[in-house]
């Protein structure tokens, strides 16, 4: 029986907080990117779930997992601009087109995997990319199994952070995005075509949560099984509210979600005579927690929600 | 003298109707480099409709705009921009949780590249300007900090930004303290200097005459004059911008106190961003009164509309309602107490526009008179709707009918009808005529008039000081969350109450 | 009224895109598909059998989003229903025509209360309501699922489910040779008075202000903090039948998976339905049918029987962009 304060036991958490941690950060950071620009995509866990189906698929297909990656990324991006499409040019009401893109895409996502795969008794697999282990700083105790053992995934959703911080404060296209989210009236008086910024976000969105599902099942599992996001996605809108919608705390929010979950996987190997269901809930329930306190001071970017059109 | 200045601009017979109101009719005007051109009007004269145009927000619907000779398309704000045109609003564009700078640079490519944005150097850019016009601000603050007169210079240094060679302000000290005027014009002058060009719109007669070069003269939607500022006087351009004469009532009748409606004491409450609106404000509305409250919009009026209405928490301070203490009350305890509340965004507060008029009409009193245990009784809330309807003459075809199909006018008559049958004592109106027309307006000042004679009490907030003048028993005038003034209505000059609605502090009246 | 249907057929017109690209001819399989779906006899009931849960939920997410509360939580809140009538049912000694009322009324407060959290969090912390019911769906799921893995492993089989609940207990077959229940009717009585509820009552009025403008209803006087938390109850206590249905009527314990989906699915049957409670029952028939039908569909033509999930969200935009035309319409007919 393992201690909880076993040096194993806790590398072991931290290392599998980081696997976790990886589509929650690509997520994040794309609803992040959405949301500036004034849109709310509940759509964002159907978009997820389409993006790993379309690796698997591609990748079980051509045995080209780079290509399934780039497919799960452009239909995430077709499907963000789908919800643009709803949204932004026929202002429909963002909650509801968001929900029904969740179902659209959930089913369509099942719905492709059974038609190209079939009914099979034992479900295909493919070969998903192994752990990168960086020469030299993977060899360092403790931290080397936890910070350079991780997939390629981790570390080009880690740079996300600085470059997801540095468009949004530093360049014209961040603040075009920051002031549609905020005042599209202004932005629209000063020029700013704001169609055509939010589609713009909602693409950088959607090639994220693309890329996101291409994790599941080309990076940390082989397979693709139904309902794996679970709930992923719609984790991802809390933790942008608990970013206070800021890059670096939306991190922090992802690393956290991902620490309990990671905790909890490990809690269930210990021995301890609960069944593990409870432990799984731990995450979600952190979430709804974690909403209550952030959402005291949460600001808002103040046109999220609002379709803008120039006669209002 | 030959004018060998070729106009920069040039607005040539510009008419534009909305819907059934003529705006402008067969409008033109020029104005000249380095000139200030005012342009001068009452409320509702077109000024703000011709502007607009210009700005590209409206299309004109005949007419043409030419600049430096050319004939322009200005479709878009940023066709104005384009073509050298800025826009100083009343009510400004700007985004609140941005920095100064960030509103500034919105939009424009000047001190940037490949995308990324120089900071520094577009701090050193706007200083520079700063430093040039005479215009005192903080780059790097955050707009929901600033007053009301630092948000305008935000709204001019974005135009400065951009290089514009002419700079149109709409209202512009409107918002402004006294000192701010004379730094305003101070600035103007300053732009004037460097080659700009400056249209000036107000409706006030001293600031037109201390600032512009040349005035043109606008009354219902067409040019009555123009002329050389310095060939003319006060007298004459008054005489020009109201045209007949409104003599008021010399006799001023001593007021018959029989007790007080409303009493507030040491008001203080809190705007959206958590600044103070309001600051220990007191307020009284004898019996039988109507009372207004003069002032330019944003000045608390609004929060304190909220906050006696129930919607707004009050800090500190008391309101008393016919001897009963109602600060913080419910919207549902007033309505019990039978106080009548006429929200200023009636749209948003008052009305549901997908619930029918019928439904619209019972929202405070359903449960109260039109209901039998849980059940409602459609047929009295019908009836209901049909007696005020004719009681109201709204002009609608059913009761049954959406609220959102009513016309402006008959929307706020179904909002007094609503009032109107909590058979109130005492009306709480935020601009209640507010875009409405004359035959609306007229209607409503009867009501609160016949209110008035049945020992009722109206307390009334309008930016429209001819309302408050015509139809007001005293009146208030608000300032920064303050009380300036308090004035038997009968007994005060209009440039007495403009100044102070400008904030300058003279001796008031008892 | 004309709208829904231009809708549907749009909606079906790209299914069949769909199902070409299955290998299938799209004509036989909608045949196949409505076949299944009400073909015969047995196939209608078998539709109306699928339609009771989807009924219920549906009503319960048309009367939360009525009043501007997003419960997407039905699903979990048909759980915990579901775990109180697997409990209630077991209790010995009552007769049936008051232990089934007695498992109604239990599973309806179960399901209320557990939608008056998220509702409570939002009037009292201004916590969004989409993020919280989801998250508690998960919640009270996998409780559950741990409840039934953890202490009733049935010891024959080792599948996790509660014990049986006792005759008086389940809901009256009402027809041989099918598992057609009361359950269905319950189903419609409940729709007609939910419409009651909107159309008659004062609670109805308030919940409708507070939905289309909750500014202006505060400013009216209504209580909105309370509708909200009324109408959460009354959402949840709906999605809490339908998982009263299931146990009583289908299953007779509660077992993983005695929901399939139905809390989601019933989202989308409310917005077809426009959020119109009499809508709601043809709505859910025709979900309900769509996956009877597609069963049927899929066994003979390959399609896979996933098509109705796909549908399902089809049939919602493609009815969104309608609606946007009805608006626009009237704006042309007005001016």
């Amino acid at each position: 029986m393992e201690s909880i304060l076993s040096v194993t036991f806790i590398v072991g958490v931290l290392s599998a907080m980081l696997r976790i941690a990886t589509p929650l950060i690509l997520g994040t950071i794309g609803e992040l990117f959405n949301e500036r620009a004034g849109i709310l995509n509940l759509g964002i866990e159907g978009i997820v779930t389409f993006g790993a189906m379309s690796a698997f698929i591609i990748t079980l297909f051509t045995g080209n997992a780079y290509l399934g990656i780039l497919v799960a990324m452009v239909c995430g991006i077709l499907l963000s601009l789908l919800m643009g499409f709803l949204t932004v040019t026929l202002r429909l009401d963002q909650d509801v087109c968001g929900l029904g893109l969740l179902f659209l895409a959930s089913g369509l996502s099942y719905f492709i995997y059974r038609l190209a795969v079939g009914i099979q008794p034992v479900p295909p697999t493919i070969q998903n990319f192994s752990l990168l282990q960086i020469p030299l700083l993977s060899n360092i105790p403790y931290l080397g199994e936890i910070l350079f053992k991780q997939y390629s995934l981790f570390y080009i959703a880690i740079l996300l952070i600085p470059l997801s911080q540095f468009i949004l404060y530093k360049t014209h296209f961040g603040l075009n995005i920051r002031s549609c989210g905020e005042n599209p009236a202004a932005a629209d008086t000063m020029g700013v075509n704001v169609t055509r910024t939010r589609y713009q976000s909602l693409a950088i969105g959607g090639a994220l949560f693309g890329l996101a599902g291409a994790y599941f099942t080309v990076f940390q599992m082989n397979i693709f099984i139904f309902g794996m996001v679970a709930g992923r996605g719609i984790v991802c809108i809390a933790l942008v509210v608990f970013g206070n919608w800021k890059p670096v705390k939306c991190f922090l929010g992802a690393l956290l979600f991902a620490f309990i979950d990671a905790f909890q996987l490990r809690l269930q190997h210990i021995g301890l005579q609960v069944p593990y269901q409870f432990f799984l809930l731990l995450p979600y329930l952190f979430t709804v927690i974690v909403l209550v306190l952030a959402a005291r001071g949460a600001v808002y970017p103040q046109a999220l929600l609002k379709p803008y059109s120039r006669e209002d | 003298m030959e004018d060998r200045k070729k106009p920069l601009l040039e607005m040539k017979d510009i008419s534009k109707t909305f819907l059934d109101v003529v705006a402008l009719k067969n409008v033109s005007l020029r104005v000249n480099e380095k000139e200030i051109l005012g342009i001068l009007g009452e409320n509702g004269a077109g000024k703000s409709t011709l502007m607009n145009i210009l700005y590209g927000y409206y299309r004109a619907d005949s007419g043409q705009i030419l600049i430096n000779g050319k004939p322009a398309a200005l479709n878009a704000p940023f066709d104005a921009i384009g073509n050298g045109i800025g826009m100083v609003h009343q009510h400004f564009n700007l985004v609140e949780h941005h920095t100064v700078l960030e509103n500034i640079i919105l939009g424009s490519r000047r001190d940037s590249r490949h995308g990324r944005i120089n900071f520094r150097k577009a701090e050193q850019t706007i200083r520079d300007l700063c430093i040039e016009y005479n215009l005192e601000i903080n780059p790097r603050a955050y707009v929901w900090q600033l007053s009301v007169g630092e948000k305008q210079r935000i709204e001019i240094l974005k135009a400065l930004y951009r290089k514009v060679q002419v700079l149109i302000l709409d209202e512009p000290t409107a918002v402004l303290t006294p000192q701010e005027v004379d730094g305003l014009f101070l600035t103007l002058k300053n732009m004037v200097e460097t080659g700009l060009s400056v249209i000036f719109i107000s409706h006030k007669l001293n600031e037109v005459m201390a600032v512009t070069n040349r005035v043109v003269i606008l009354r219902q939607g067409e040019v009555i004059a123009e002329k050389n500022t310095q060939d003319t006087t006060l007298q004459e351009l008054a005489q020009a911008m109201i045209g007949d004469e409104k003599v008021y009532s010399l006799e001023c009748p001593p007021f018959n106190y029989t007790g007080m409606s409303l009493q507030i004491r040491k008001l203080t409450i809190k705007n959206d961003m958590g600044l103070l609106a309001v600051t220990d404000l007191d307020l009284e509305v004898p019996h039988g009164s109507i009372v207004g409250i003069a002032g330019v919009s944003g000045n608390g009026q609004r929060e304190l509309a909220e906050a006696i209405s129930g919607m707004r928490y009050i800090q500190s301070g008391t309101v008393v309602l016919d001897n009963r203490d109602i600060t913080n009350k419910t919207p549902a305890d007033l309505v019990k107490l039978r106080l009548a509340r006429i929200p200023e965004d009636r749209m948003g507060f008052g009305l549901i526009s997908d619930f029918n008029i019928a439904e619209n009409l019972v929202l405070e009193t359903a449960q109260l008179r039109f209901s039998k245990s849980i059940f409602l009784r459609w047929g009295s809330i019908y009836a209901n709707a049909s007696k005020l309807i004719k009681d109201f003459s709204i002009k609608t075809n059913r009761p049954q009918s959406l609220a959102k199909y009513l016309s402006g006018g008959n929307i706020q008559k179904m909002l007094l009808a609503r009032e109107m049958s909590l058979d109130p004592n005492m009306i709480v109106a935020s601009q209640p005529t507010r875009g409405l027309d004359i035959n609306s307006t007229n209607y409503i000042h009867f009501l609160f008039t016949e209110l008035k004679k049945r020992g009722a009490s109206v307390l009334m907030i309008s930016e429209d000081l001819d309302e408050i003048l015509l139809i007001c028993d005293f009146l208030y005038v608000m300032y920064q969350g303050k009380m300036m003034g308090h004035f038997r209505a009968c007994d005060v000059s209009k440039m007495e109450v403009g100044l102070l609605m400008a904030g300058s502090t003279t001796p008031t009246a008892g | 009224m004309l709208l829904p249907v231009i809708a549907l057929i749009a909606a079906f017109v790209i299914g069949s895109i769909l199902i070409s690209v299955s290998g299938a001819n799209a004509w036989d399989a909608y045949l196949l598909l409505i076949e299944g779906a009400v073909g015969s006899p047995f196939a209608l009931f078998e539709t109306f059998i699928k339609m009771t849960p989807l009924c219920l939920t549906g009503l319960a997410v048309a009367i939360a989003f009525k009043a501007n509360f997003w419960n997407i939580g039905a699903e979990g809140q048909l759980y915990f229903a579901a775990l109180v009538a697997a409990l209630l049912g077991i209790v010995p000694g009552l007769p049936a025509f008051i232990h089934i009322p007695i498992i109604i009324i239990g599973g309806f407060i179960a399901g209320g209360l557990w939608a008056m959290l998220p509702a409570f969090l939002k009037v009292r912390f201004r916590v969004d309501d989409v993020v919280t019911t989801l998250m508690l769906n998960y919640v009270m799921i996998f409780a559950i699922q741990g409840i039934l893995d953890g202490y009733w492993r049935d010891k024959a089989s080792g599948w996790p489910h509660s014990p049986e609940v006792l005759l008086t207990a389940r809901y009256p077959q009402l027809l041989p040779e099918s598992r057609f229940h009361l359950g269905f009717f319950v189903a419609i009585i409940c729709a007609v008075l939910v419409y009651l509820l909107l159309r008659y009552t004062t609670l109805g009025y308030r919940l409708r202000a507070t939905g289309l403008n909750p500014k202006a209803a505060a400013f009216g006087g209504i209580n909105v903090k309370k509708t909200i938390l009324i109408v959460a109850f009354i959402s949840g206590g709906l999605a809490g039948l339908a998982g009263v249905g299931e146990v009583i009527g289908m299953q007779y314990y509660l077992v993983d998976g005695i929901s399939r989906s139905y809390g989601y699915a019933g989202i989308a049957v409310a917005l077809l339905a426009n959020l119109n409670p009499l809508g709601v029952i043809f709505s859910s028939f025709f979900f309900a049918a769509i996956f009877t039908g597609s069963q049927m569909m899929s066994r003979y033509t390959g399609v896979p029987v996933y098509f109705s999930d796909f549908m399902q969200g089809l049939t919602l935009i493609v009815m969104l962009i309608a609606l946007l035309f009805s608006k626009y319409s009237v704006r042309i007919r007005r001016s």
